[in-house]
């Protein structure tokens, strides 16, 4: 290695030596020549001059002796960059633009490419992901019960161990005032071996380590808590911390970058299942009719397809089906790859991210089309020059060389910046917090192969796009380019670069289309009718489980907020809800008719989210009661069963809301219940789904811990949480409580459609920005090109129109059909969106009015410079040229 | 001007090598001593010497170092290596056989066939 360094200094160091030598012999020629001249006659003035002009060109002299030392690979690419840098700095807006577009493209690309790679082409960061797989039902994402769950784990034939988990926040006794919320995964305790993952410190918990209900209060903290919770103490194993009151041992420390099975969700810490009692108060090992485990996964034995899987999986379930009828509701199987919210969010997700990845593999394929008729016309503008080459001997491999160390020039430059601006943007990404509440990441795949992957696509965009201009510079025919001025170029290479250009239109109108559509349905999310009125709300979250609270004590306690926050100058109205509508979802009840006895999952009416809420909740939340009365007070446990049903419900049991008031249906449970009111419909889980059933009931008829208040304010509703939180205070200081607008509360729900937004807009820009280039370099080439026609047209009198017309016509009928084009595949493409962001449809005179606006624009924008070149010819002038 | 001719290809190369032969002379020199050596009949143009001078010392048929010219300024002065010295030898009897055989060639009448 080495060696090779020397030798390469050492020619470095040689060629710097013959450059000095043949600079100083040229001199020393010189003065002698001059000299003689002298004693000839001639003033020392003149002599100098005369020795000079009869020395001849001394750069291509130079130029000869370097090529006559040269030889050297290493020599003649010095020379080729050398003088490549010569070109291009003489033509500053020709470079600049090359390279700015290449970097946009190249960064574009590592930034998209970097993102797919961590959410969809890298699988879980545990090993042997390619056969971990999570169980769902037949429909989808769905919660298990804890004995449904050990039932499937003991009795399938098809895993290597089955793990389970749920999500929790509970309070972390930090020893000083108020505790903090983290968040925890509470995980069956063969998790970790499950999942085949190595401690980072200490040791994980184990299925041996559980003994029944509350027999393992150990705790697993995750890499990212342990740093920054606890200064990354190398001996915190053995320590004792407080979860909601009680004491949990930390053994150990899971490794960085494990998040669990999702890959976008980092918890803060690890719990046993079996002591969930001990965080919410309830015992869920054995209640098989709650559905509390989240999500169940594990690993495929060797040799079991996923077919056998199910199979084996559906015999366990119908055998649940027959035993618990009315607890097991779910008893056909399907199989999920975990990381991404298994099939709920897994799809769409992945859908869009290739989606990103195509069109920006779209826009590095638009910018090397653009840089491929910027280099031919800046080749085109150096015909002259290049044919002058030619015609003096150099030889074509010479000037292939030059044209391509150009064009290797610019592209590294390009993606070198690129590749600079893209580090930044993941770096930003990476310590991107999107919903402050929730500790979700983005998991990025940023690391040596992408930039290697944007490096090698820069060079190969540069010889792409050298090429073509290549192609052009040889078939040169010297003779007629310096009788006039111009490369006779055939006709159909310029339709191919037409083509180009078109094509290029096309994907910018796609891409402008797209985030139209995008930012048009997030405009829309937010000003429609979920059920509710985000607007001028505050919400707030407590947990009473994390507090202590258990039984009567949560009513009591629930009452005594109400009426403190009711009490509160300011405050509108206040209600509390068990789960927020959009916040995950609430729990489902099958619903019956009044007559049905046999209360079977499979004859259910509907299945309907069921929220259990206060008596003022319709009032705070702003929904609107369609028939009937809300809840009273005096709905509690002393007077009959009383539901709000919302009208897709009503109109499912009964036929219509009109007739439901008063009518009877019953739940699972037998529960007969009358409905007292009926409420306009709502988004209940997530802003796409199609209108559901969805069932409210009283909170005094059925207790629930989850509470979340409502409080709508008469003014700015931010005013109010200082007050809200000295009441909150006042009352229960060890109570955990999150309080935020319910605008900000939103955002969570509101998180892909965002995304979606800024990474269509971004890409749209950039496709924009790229298109313009495009236009403007078709057009400036055509008018350049077409200088003397057009110089004769004026003279012949053709009016402003007309020349424009000559001029720019063909540039703007490719504009039309790149955008109607374009436009054409965003009808297309919207249909992807539509999963992720609210009533994202193409259809709307709205939408489709800003893109041809906005194409025309660029358009207009784009071919602004060429057309006032083109008004400008003077014949004369052009006459005078030649 | 029109007196002189112009140099076939490659013949430039030989006599450089000619003119070094006669003693170790600078780039200016070697022009000087060709068009006195050739009667002036030999027109060189004069920035098209020194790509021949390097190639010729890079080939190993000159070696070169700087000195003093004899109007004291500095200059580099050129002289035949034994590789050189061999081919101009080579190179000379190489053009004289050529140059007999053209020119019998040209001389030839018709009664000579």
């Amino acid at each position: 290695m080495s060696s090779y360094l020397r030798s390469v200094l050492a020619r470095l160091l040689n060629r710097a030596r013959v450059e000095n030598d043949m600079d100083a012999e040229i001199r020393s020629h010189i003065l002698h020549r001059a000299e003689d001249l002298v004693r000839s006659g001639m003033s020392p003035a003149e002599a100098e001059r005369r020795a000079r002009i009869e020395f001849g060109g001394q750069g291509r002299f130079k130029d000869e002796i370097r090529d006559a030392m040269g030889g050297g690979l290493l020599e003649s690419l010095a020379q080729d960059v050398h003088f490549s840098l010569r070109v291009l700095r003489r033509s500053p807006g020709f470079t600049a633009v090359a390279v700015l577009t290449l970097a946009l493209a190249i960064g574009a690309n590592a930034v998209v490419f970097a993102v797919l790679d961590g959410i969809v082409l890298r699988p879980l960061n545990v090993p042997h992901p390619q056969d971990l797989f999570n169980i769902e039902s037949r429909k989808g994402l769905v919660y298990m019960s804890y004995p449904d769950y050990a039932d499937l784990r003991d009795r399938n034939r098809s895993f290597d161990g089955l793990a389970a988990f749920t999500l929790d926040q509970v309070t972390l006794d930090t020893g000083s005032g108020d505790p903090a919320t983290v968040w925890a995964v509470d995980t069956s305790g063969n998790y970790f071996d499950v999942l085949r993952v190595q401690p980072y410190l200490g040791r994980f918990f184990h299925a041996s380590d559980e003994h029944g209900i509350n027999s393992a209060p150990y705790t697993v903290l995750s890499y990212t808590f342990w740093k920054n919770h606890f200064q990354a103490d190398p001996n915190i194993a053995g320590r004792v911390i407080r979860l909601s009151r009680h004491p949990f041992t930390i053994i150990g420390v899971a490794p960085p970058d494990f998040y669990g099975a999702w890959s976008f969700f980092s918890p803060d810490l690890f719990l046993p299942f079996v002591n969930q009692e001990q965080l919410t108060g309830a015992d869920m090992l054995h209640a098989r009719a709650t559905h509390s485990l989240m999500m169940t996964l594990g690993h495929l034995k060797a040799g079991v397809s996923t077919a056998d899987a199910v199979a084996d999986l559906d015999s366990i379930g119908a055998y649940l089906g027959r035993t618990y009828p009315r607890e097991s509701t779910t008893t056909s199987f399907s199989l999920a790859r975990p990381g991404l919210f298994g099939s709920f969010a897994g799809p769409a997700i992945r859908a869009f991210a290739t989606g990103l990845m195509m069109l920006a593999g779209l826009i590095l394929l638009a910018a090397c089309a653009n840089l491929g008729s910027l280099f031919a016309a800046h080749a085109a503008d150096r015909a002259r020059d290049i044919a002058l080459r030619l015609s003096l001997g150099a030889s074509p491999v010479r000037i292939l060389r030059q044209l391509f160390t150009e064009a290797i020039l610019i592209s590294l430059a390009g993606g070198a910046l690129g590749l600079w601006g893209s580090i930044q943007l993941l770096h930003i990404l990476s310590v991107w917090k999107p919903v402050p509440r929730f500790p979700l990441v983005v998991p990025l795949g940023a690391d040596e192969r992408v930039y290697a992957a944007a490096l090698v696509l820069a060079f190969l965009s540069g010889m792409l796009f050298a090429a073509i201009p290549a192609r052009q510079a040889i078939r040169i025919d010297p003779y007629t380019v310096v009788k006039s001025g111009r490369a006779a170029t055939g006709r159909q290479r310029w339709n191919a670069r037409e083509v180009l250009v078109t094509a290029q239109i096309a994907i910018c109108a796609l891409l402008v289309t797209s985030s139209l559509v995008a930012v048009r349905g997030l405009a829309k999310s937010l000003r429609a009718d979920f059920g509710f009125d985000p607007r001028n709300a505050m919400v707030m979250d407590t947990s009473f489980n994390q507090a202590g609270y258990r039984g009567r004590a949560v009513a009591t306690m629930q009452d005594r907020m109400l009426k403190a926050v009711q009490a509160m100058p300011g405050v509108e109205a206040v209600g509390s809800i068990d789960v927020l509508p959009l916040y995950g979802g609430a729990p489902v009840s099958y619903v019956f008719p009044d007559e049905t006895t046999e209360l079977r999952a499979s004859e259910a009416t509907a299945s309907a989210q069921t929220f259990k809420i206060s008596p003022d909740y319709f009032h705070a939340a702003g929904t609107t009661l369609v028939g009937g009365r809300p809840f009273t007070s005096h709905d509690d446990q002393g007077s009959p069963g009383v539901a709000v049903i919302n009208r897709n419900l009503a109109a499912k049991l009964f036929g219509s809301a009109t007739r439901a008031g008063g009518r009877y249906f019953k739940l699972q449970d037998g529960t007969r219940l009358q409905v007292v009111g009926v409420v306009e419909d709502g988004k209940y889980v997530s802003l796409t789904e199609s209108p559901a059933a969805a069932l409210f009931l009283p909170v005094l008829q059925s207790p629930s811990m989850g509470t979340t208040l409502v409080i709508r304010s008469r003014s700015d509703p931010r005013q109010l949480a200082p007050a809200l939180r000295s009441v909150m205070r006042n009352l229960d200081r060890a109570l955990p409580v999150y309080i935020q607008t319910w605008e900000q509360a939103f955002d969570l729900v509101l998180f892909p459609s965002h995304v979606a937004t800024y990474a269509l807009g971004v890409l749209g820009a950039l496709g924009a920005m790229l298109s313009v280039t495009g236009i403007f370099g078709v057009a400036a080439y055509s008018v350049s090109r077409r200088r003397k026609e057009l110089g004769i047209r004026v003279a012949l009198g053709a009016q402003r129109k007309e020349i424009l017309n000559a001029a720019l016509g063909r540039a703007f009928r490719l504009l039309a059909t790149g955008s109607v084009a374009g436009l054409l595949f965003g009808i297309l493409a919207s249909r992807v969106l539509s999963n992720i962001v609210y009533q994202a449809t193409p259809r709307d005179p709205l939408v489709l009015g800003s893109v041809a606006f906005t194409m025309l624009f660029l358009g207009l924008a784009a071919a602004w410079i060429p057309a006032r070149r083109a008004l400008s010819i003077d014949p004369l002038t052009l006459l005078r040229e030649d | 001007m029109s007196e002189q001719a112009q140099l076939l290809p490659g013949t430039l190369d030989l006599l450089v090598l000619k003119a070094v032969s006669l003693g170790p002379l600078h780039g200016y020199g070697v022009l000087l001593r060709i068009a006195q050596i050739s009667g002036q009949a030999l027109l060189v143009e004069q920035g098209a010497l020194y790509p021949a001078l390097f190639r010729l010392v890079r080939q190993g048929l000159l070696k070169a170092k700087w000195g003093l010219s004899e109007n004291n300024h500095r200059a580099k002065f050129y002289e035949l290596t034994a590789i050189g010295r061999k081919r101009l030898r080579e190179e000379t009897e190489g053009w004289n056989r050529l140059a007999a055989a053209i020119g019998s060639a040209l001389a030839a009448k018709p009664e000579e066939l």
